[in-house]
């Protein structure tokens, strides 16, 4: 199975997830974040010890292999 | 969750609802199908037709799945985890086709063994056993998780080409046909898959979050990333490009549209020529030896590449 690209990110203080998504280059739309088993919107403020998984959406291949 | 080309936001309880009602809107508007229909969702263990699936099954329909094995590595094996646990879970009925057992070969031979992309031979093998499946299991229709981004970049990618054929043949529903082939439909195209990923994780739906190790690189993930960045100066971009042409567009394509199926000579699948893509394609993979060609065949200008006609 192949692993996910996992990346940490410290954070330098209280931020707000679009925040966070527009400095690490990351479309909004292109991506959910979550916290727990909870999901975040663009202004869900984020603390510096906060774990998320930022998980992206987009799938792909054969007609998307929507199948 | 917000949703920027509605310029609204929406609870999890709300857009639950709000997701259900947008399936709904497609399957009325477009006359899908009806709860006495039986519907045959063919599920790969992603979020999208495992989220279709789930609709399906709370709004009350006949609706079971197929899963085809398509032997990709360990992939396969994942996802068939996952979608076996789903349908146990709901205690839904899940069809299970072995590529291998069943056909003698798989899409990492297909990768291995032939100049054809994966995703080609892919695309051709789910359509087909999706055909012929629901045909042998008396379904009515089959549904598949196509959402509104797959759709748009479909749209997107025969625009680029001027695919006439396959312009003709883009719609949410593929009426059946004589010739053997079975009523298709899409009931997720109104629906990202922002929305789908999101639909999954609100209702706890466990699915394949890896992506299939073939798709790397795969031109529809190009045509998808530039459609998320008109998307994101211009919300509600996608929607307008892909509703605008099934409304304004397809219609004209349509018209223009003949061709003609007629049974295969081998399996008796619908299909444009004497034997169908499908039997050409297992033929070349047991037969024995290698079989790699070293070059690619490019298709000549205003030439579409085969692919059976209304099995999109």
């Amino acid at each position: 199975m192949r692993i996910p690209k996992r990346l940490e990110v410290a954070l330098a203080g209280r931020k707000q997830v679009g925040e966070v998504l527009r400095e690490l280059g990351i479309r909004a739309d292109t991506v959910l974040v979550i916290r727990g088993d909870r999901l975040l919107t663009r202004d869900a403020w984020l603390e510096e010890d906060d774990h998320v998984e930022v998980r992206p959406v987009m799938s792909g291949g054969s007609e998307s292999c929507a199948a | 969750m917000e949703l920027r080309r509605h310029n609204a936001a929406y609870c999890n309880t709300c857009f639950v609802t709000y997701f259900r009602d947008q399936v709904g809107r497609a399957i009325r508007v477009h006359q899908m199908f009806t709860p006495e229909d039986r519907v045959l969702v063919a599920v790969s263990g992603g979020k999208d037709s495992l989220a279709l699936w789930d609709v399906l099954i709370e709004a009350g329909y006949q609706a079971d799945g197929l899963y085809i094995d398509l032997g990709i590595g360990d992939y396969s094996g994942e996802s068939k985890r996952v979608t076996e646990h789903f349908a146990a879970a709901r205690g839904a009925r899940l069809h299970v086709v072995g590529l291998e057992e069943e056909y003698g070969y798989t899409i990492d031979l297909v990768a291995a063994k032939t100049s054809r992309k994966p995703c080609s031979g892919c695309g051709l093998t789910k359509r087909y056993l999706f055909n012929r499946k629901a045909a042998e299991l008396g379904y009515d229709v089959v549904a598949t998780g196509h959402n509104l981004d797959d759709e748009a970049a479909t749209l997107l990618g025969n625009v680029l080409h001027w695919q006439t054929g396959y312009l003709a043949r883009q719609a949410p529903v593929l009426e059946a046909e004589e010739a053997g082939l079975v009523r298709k439909v899409k009931p997720l195209y109104r629906l990202t898959e922002h929305e789908t990923a999101a639909y999954a994780i609100i209702r706890g739906i466990d699915y394949i979050v890896e992506e299939c190790p073939n798709a790397v690189g795969a031109r529809s993930l190009l045509y998808k990333d530039a459609l998320n960045v008109l998307e994101e100066r211009s919300p509600g971009a996608k929607q307008s490009f892909l509703l605008g042409f099934l409304e304004r567009a397809q219609p004209a394509f349509s018209a223009e549209d003949e061709h003609e199926l007629h049974p295969c000579v081998e399996c008796g699948q619908p299909t444009t020529t004497p034997r169908c893509a499908f039997c050409r394609l297992a033929d070349e993979m047991t037969r024995p030896g290698p079989t790699r060609r070293r070059g690619r065949r490019r298709p000549r200008v205003g030439q579409q590449a085969s692919r059976p006609v209304g099995q999109q």
